[in-house]
């Protein structure tokens, strides 16, 4: 085991995908000479050369459909999309075509495609380039939607999201690229599924359900919260659809109480979707209704101060769990 | 509106009965201002009322009884609206509908009440008041401020169903009064009727196999779903064992004297006009109950931060039932005679094993003895009933060569072990009371004086 960042793990994913097989190249805006405008994907060109690293015009449709149809002649194109929220102008790409095609031709072509793409706010990038539109695509029957929360689980579906025959979006928090942790020596083959959640941590009194970013600003809420005896169990959905509905349900029926925790908006995302479900399979478990914490329903404001007032954080995580968590089984 | 809801006045209060209503329909009544006369299992009492306002609705007429919990009065502004369906508990119908007893100046309708899913409704002003001399389907016992239903989570509910508990008689601790799983664990927990368990459970369980509930055969094992008694069984015990540090002092008495004294006793007792038969259980007990008297700090429970140090003394009698445990107490032991003690816990032996214990008869112990002698045991530990802090784990009479002046004789001893909480009770406080116990079962005319 190692300690390096989110980036470096997704660039060791990219480059032992391209190594083990010669149909795997990239694409996107400013990736090659410039290295992407994360830096993910710095020094593959000079490894790869241009066949494999491609520098692409800013046009997301164009791009997104060369991309698709790079991966209905049988390569398997990486393509990086500057932010999820130029992906809109590739929508159609994504929703009619990638996610229709190996239903609507009788299973025949494979889109082995992958989009990285971040997302996400808190680094002041204003209204337009802050959003979290994960639930949008996890409507599409077709599409599989991913957001690793560490370095282990970035190096490890993407790998596998390489492998899949479905096209998947893989959205990288913009403020996760820096963080460090664990990712096995260099040497090991790993992947990790792209239909399973993970319980970070166990707790009997309440699940707490998130992804992404939000999940350790929801470690921190619960090692507050195991101060004043409350157990959280903390779920990292890793995976928006398919959705690992056993793992919370399983997980619900032990609690019986459920926070869900994420930097989307309120309404008709990722949560409420969670919520539905929780009810629908969950119902007779449940003792409390189902807790949401989200943005504030409001386009990301720029200011600095009003983007963290407008962000979920700890303390709306502490506050939810306290508010259907009885002090009295605490104590007991 | 404010609903005024039977309260609980002691320990064993289940029901209230109106006696009197002191203020009536249209008073004004302020904060502490006494409302009703509530006649309980024990006292006649005046309840006061908890808000100021005017007493809008009368819900239990006098001469009727209620749950605790119910609600039996509204108060309120004098222009605001009855909520709907306001109704009495489900034992005592509300029959308060006649016209005279509704709000002055609202409007009775006179037309057809119509009929709307059983529930027959007249419009009156801006609230529904359901007219109650009808036929009215409605079970809630419990008239919550604005809407009259019982709100409960879906996993209470469950629970309560699959215990067959009737719970819109249970108060809820949850926002909006809402009945959450912990409510119904606690009634459940309570009814139960599975105070403590006192001895080790593997010997208990050799003597009640034919408790087990019908298992689920999954091939390899058979899965036996859990009673609640045993569920509270678990959970009680795994509690104490976690929080209370258990330590334990053994002494051997002898009982050559307590077998003569018994025999002497049972000879006398066979012809008393109540003929009974004292065990060595009972001689036990009335031992303990001595000692407790004499060394109260050994007679308490602890409470985190402080002490509580017991005035009674109840002692808790283990007895083994078919499907778990059960320690109905005999109270204040201290002051019975041994035939008392005697008769209280052969009728309590026998309410345990048809199952007829109320909760008065198994809650309140300070103190428990768990006697396994009769299964040839020589020794064993028990584990402590919370929120006592020790019990007495008895084992069998045995005859056993002791050495009495330079010469081997065979004497009838028995092992008993105190389990203490040493929290509460320190090692040499354990061992003077444990002293005390064998002095009065060796000396047993101290048990008669």
């Amino acid at each position: 085991m190692r300690t390096i960042t989110f980036r470096d793990a997704l660039r060791e994913a990219i480059r032992e995908e391209m190594q083990r097989d010669e149909r795997v190249f990239i694409l996107g805006e400013d990736i090659a000479g410039y290295g992407g405008t994360y830096a993910v994907s710095k020094g593959l060109f000079e490894e790869f050369g241009e066949k494999r690293v491609r520098d692409t015009p800013l046009a997301e449709e164009v791009i997104t459909g060369a991309a698709i149809g790079a991966a209905l002649g049988g390569l398997r194109p990486i393509l990086e999309l500057m932010t999820i929220n130029f992906s809109l102008l590739a929508s159609d790409q994504i929703v009619n075509q990638a996610a229709k095609f190996r239903y609507m031709f009788g299973g025949q072509p494979e889109i082995r495609l992958v989009v990285r793409m971040p997302g996400g706010g808190g680094a002041q990038r204003g209204a337009q380039h802050s959003q979290m539109l994960e639930s949008w695509y996890a409507h599409i029957p077709g599409l599989k939607v991913v957001m690793p929360a560490t370095p282990y689980d970035a190096k490890g579906m993407l790998k596998s999201a390489v492998r899949d025959p479905d096209p998947v979006l893989f959205i990288e928090h913009e403020l996760l690229y820096n963080i460090k942790g664990e990712v096995p020596d260099e040497d090991v083959d790993y992947t990790v599924p792209l239909d399973r959640g993970e319980v970070r941590r166990e707790g009997q009194h309440v699940t707490i359900i998130t992804f992404s970013r939000m999940l350790h600003v929801t470690m921190q809420a619960v090692e507050d919260l195991a101060k004043e005896g409350i157990e959280a169990e903390v779920i990292d959905l890793r995976s928006i659809r398919p959705i690992d509905i056993d793992l919370i349900i399983n997980s619900v029926k032990k609690t019986n109480r459920v926070v869900i925790a994420e930097e989307g908006w309120k309404y008709y995302g990722t949560g409420q979707g969670l919520a539905a479900l929780i009810y629908e399979y969950a119902f007779d478990y449940m003792d409390a209704p189902v807790q949401h914490v989200n943005s504030a329903d409001v386009p990301m404001p720029y200011s600095k101060v009003l983007e963290r007032a407008a962000l979920p954080n700890k303390s709306d995580i502490v506050n939810a769990v306290k508010a259907i968590v009885p002090q009295a089984l605490v104590r007991g | 509106m404010k609903t005024v809801e039977m309260p609980k006045m002691g320990d064993t209060m289940e029901e209230g009965k109106i006696l009197r209503w002191i203020k009536h329909e249209g008073d004004l009544v302020n904060k502490g201002e006494s409302l009703a006369e509530v006649e309980t299992d024990k006292v006649n009492i005046e309840i006061e009322a908890f808000a100021s306002g005017v007493l809008r609705k009368i819900l239990v007429p006098e001469g009727e009884s209620a749950p605790i919990g119910t609600g039996i009065a509204l108060i309120g502004a004098p222009d605001e609206p009855l909520p709907g369906n306001v109704s009495g508990n489900g034992s005592t119908r509300v029959t308060a509908s006649t016209p005279t007893e509704m709000e002055k100046g609202e409007k009775t309708s006179e037309a057809p009440a119509q009929k709307q899913g059983g529930l027959l409704r007249e419009e009156i002003g801006a609230g529904y008041l359901q007219g109650a001399s009808q036929e009215v389907n409605v079970q809630t016992a419990r008239t919550t401020e604005s809407q009259g239903r019982v709100f409960i989570s879906p996993i209470a509910r469950r629970l309560a169903e699959e215990n067959q508990l009737d719970y819109t008689r249970i108060h809820g601790t949850g926002p909006n009064g809402r009945i959450i799983k912990m409510d119904i664990e606690a009634v459940l927990t309570q009814q139960q009727a599975v105070p403590a368990v006192p001895a080790a459970p593997a010997p208990i369980q050799a003597i009640a196999p034919e408790a087990v509930p019908a298992g689920i055969d999954t091939g390899e094992v058979i899965e036996i779903p859990l009673t609640a008694m045993r569920r509270t069984i678990a959970k009680r015990l795994s509690q104490s064992m976690q929080t209370a540090p258990h330590f334990y002092v053994t002494s051997i008495i002898d009982t050559g004297k307590l077998a003569e004294l018994r025999k002497q006793i049972n000879e006398y007792a066979e012809k008393d006009s109540a003929p009974v038969k004292v065990s060595f259980n009972d001689l036990i007990i009335k031992a303990v109950a001595r000692a407790l008297l004499r060394m109260p700090q050994v007679n308490v429970s602890f409470a985190e931060d402080r002490l509580i140090q017991k005035k009674q003394v109840h002692i808790g009698m283990a007895v083994a039932l078919e499907q778990g445990l059960i320690v109905p107490v005999v109270r204040n032991a201290d002051q019975r005679g041994i035939l008392d003690i005697a008769r209280e816990s052969q009728r309590l032996a026998e309410l345990a094993h048809t199952g007829k214990l109320r909760p008065e008869d198994f809650s309140g112990g300070t103190f428990t003895v768990s006697n396994l002698g009769m299964f040839d045991v020589d020794s064993f530990t028990a584990v402590i009933n919370p929120p006592e802090s020790a019990i007495l784990a008895v084992g069998s009479i045995t005859p056993t060569p002791v050495v009495v002046d330079g010469q081997i004789v065979v004497r009838d001893r028995m092992k008993v072990t105190l389990s203490s909480d040493h929290r509460a009770i320190d090692g040499a406080t354990a061992a003077r009371f444990l002293q005390e116990v064998k002095r009065l079962l060796e000396e047993p005319f101290g048990l008669l004086l």
